[in-house]
């Protein structure tokens, strides 16, 4: 096969990848440990669940290594539901998201949550045929992940919190930096891409569009249906939920009410519809209280 | 002519970016005033399962398929649109019957078996179209009245009867506005008796 040729395949492959993420638009994607979890997500209308060993309150409350799911569990999941199925893998740790890949898990989600395998590097992701979301903080973390191959970036947040003032944080200040970036002339690109820590050609491309080149969600302490509809109507795209559904004290309920506020986020009378019926709220951390060494969106680089 | 696209879930942007490079200016539709003198309405891709939730639990549902019934609004289903219109069949998510055909879902596998392929087309105007398949759906028997426009392979991809057309790839992600423009070349022209199925 020549260059060229395998390039326009990677360009098709990566084509595919973006393309699934554009399909999620507008929907919530829910943190499930179990087959039971991933069926009520799924018939609470989630467009996608997160397979993982244990919610982020969990990994958070009791310490230790959090690696990949459990390749039967993963596979447990997958055989429950008949929507995509997302799974995963520590920072850096390629060979975890290659057994992922195996599995055919619909998107690898490269992820601070669970403790990273690689102080310095991130998983080349354009070597892989599965699409990959990463967490960012801002605009250049984003673009850092994207040179890398993301597909979709989503917040960080600080997760298992249910504390949603860090998801906030990121998505204004990634919007707020598109927006200085989209105003410079462009004799300042290189500097600023020196600065933003991103590579050239993908912060010209944001400043030529004025968005990213990929989908962004919203993910990191959201646990009531008006916190989906804050971040929505900061920009998100979609909303990953982790604890906030399954630690709450009715998740079917939960769910269905996020997912309906994530849908009309924009309308008042919807929102306070899907507040009236959802579950009693997780308890929460409050992250202004959480020692630095606590923080999990710290993780990436 | 009006047009509008389902904005409860999906890609509905693109949709509305493709109308937009046509000089129409699309409506999003979240509730059912939304679809109040629509001539023209498009399901887009998303997840099946999640856009019939929403369409029921916000009282779109009937409507959509009532105004369809009784000729006065175009449908165009994309995706997890076209798996929605496809006849009835006893499966998850359950579908509103509005195409002649079995729609079946996730035919080709998970997405590390989505793909690109050229495809073929069997009408005028819809030459050299890429079909970009993402965990796509696939056509099953369809209908006397069900015309095949494309196909990748044996297998058709775009189909059109009255009142509706189908594409189980997503024409708003190719590159090319051709299939929208096809939509909106017609103005509403179907007999709804001709679609009931029996």
């Amino acid at each position: 096969m020549s260059e060229g040729r395998e390039n326009g395949a990677a360009r098709q492959d990566y084509e595919l990848k973006v393309g699934l993420a554009r399909m999620l638009a507008g929907g919530v994607i829910l943190d499930v440990t179990t087959a039971d979890e991933a069926r009520i997500a799924e018939d609470a209308g989630a467009v996608a669940v997160m397979a993982l060993e244990r919610v982020p309150a969990d990994i958070r409350r009791e310490g230790g290594v959090a690696r990949m799911a459990a390749v039967e569990k993963v596979a447990e999941i997958q055989a429950a539901v008949t929507i995509p199925v997302m799974a995963k893998a520590r920072i850096g740790h390629f060979a975890e998201a290659r057994v992922l890949e195996e599995l055919k898990v619909d998107f690898v989600d490269e992820s601070e949550v669970l403790t990273p395998a690689d102080a310095e590097y991130h998983i080349d992701k354009h070597a892989f045929r599965v699409p990959f979301v990463c967490g960012a903080r801002d605009l250049g973390e984003a673009l850092r992940r994207i040179g890398e191959g993301a597909a979709l970036i989503r917040t960080k947040g600080e997760a298992g919190t249910g504390d949603v003032v860090e998801g906030v944080r990121h998505l204004r200040r990634i919007r707020r930096e598109m927006r200085e970036l989209a105003a410079a002339p462009r004799e300042e690109l290189v500097t600023r891409a020196k600065v933003l820590g991103a590579p050239l050609h993908l912060v010209t491309e944001v400043w030529e569009r004025g968005s990213l080149p990929v989908p962004n969600f919203a993910a990191g302490g959201v646990a009531t249906p008006a916190d989906a509809a804050l971040v929505m109507a900061l920009g998100a795209e979609a909303v990953f939920v982790g604890s906030g559904v399954f630690k709450s004290d009715d998740p079917a309920r939960t769910a269905k009410a996020i997912v309906k506020a994530t849908a009309r986020f924009d309308d008042a009378g919807v929102l306070t519809e899907a507040s009236r019926e959802t579950g009693a709220a997780m308890a929460g951390l409050a992250v202004a209280e959480l020692p630095e060494e606590a923080r999990l969106a710290v993780r990436g680089w | 002519m009006s047009v509008g696209v389902l904005a409860l879930q999906g890609a509905s942007a693109a949709h509305v970016a493709a109308f937009a490079r046509l000089g129409v200016d699309a409506r999003e539709v979240r509730a059912p005033r939304d679809l109040d003198g629509l001539s023209h309405l498009v399901l887009p891709g998303g997840e099946s399962t999640t856009i019939h939730r929403l369409l029921e639990l916000f009282g779109l549902r009937a409507p959509l398929v009532e105004r369809f019934r009784s000729g006065d609004l175009r449908l165009f289903g994309v995706c997890a649109g076209a798996i929605l219109l496809g006849r009835e069949n006893g499966l998850r998510p359950p579908r509103l019957g509005l195409l002649d055909g079995d729609v079946e879902r996730n035919a080709y596998g998970r997405q590390v078996d989505s793909f690109t392929r050229p495809l073929h087309a069997e009408v005028d105007g819809l030459g050299g179209l890429r079909g970009v398949f993402i965990r796509a759906p696939k056509l099953g028997a369809l209908g006397d009245g069900v015309r095949v426009l494309a196909r990748d392979g044996a297998d058709p991809v775009l189909v059109e009867a009255p009142g509706v057309l189908a594409a189980t790839f997503h024409p708003e992600l190719s590159g090319s506005d051709a299939v929208h423009a096809r939509f909106l070349a017609r103005e509403v022209d179907h007999q709804p008796d001709a679609l009931r199925v029996v």
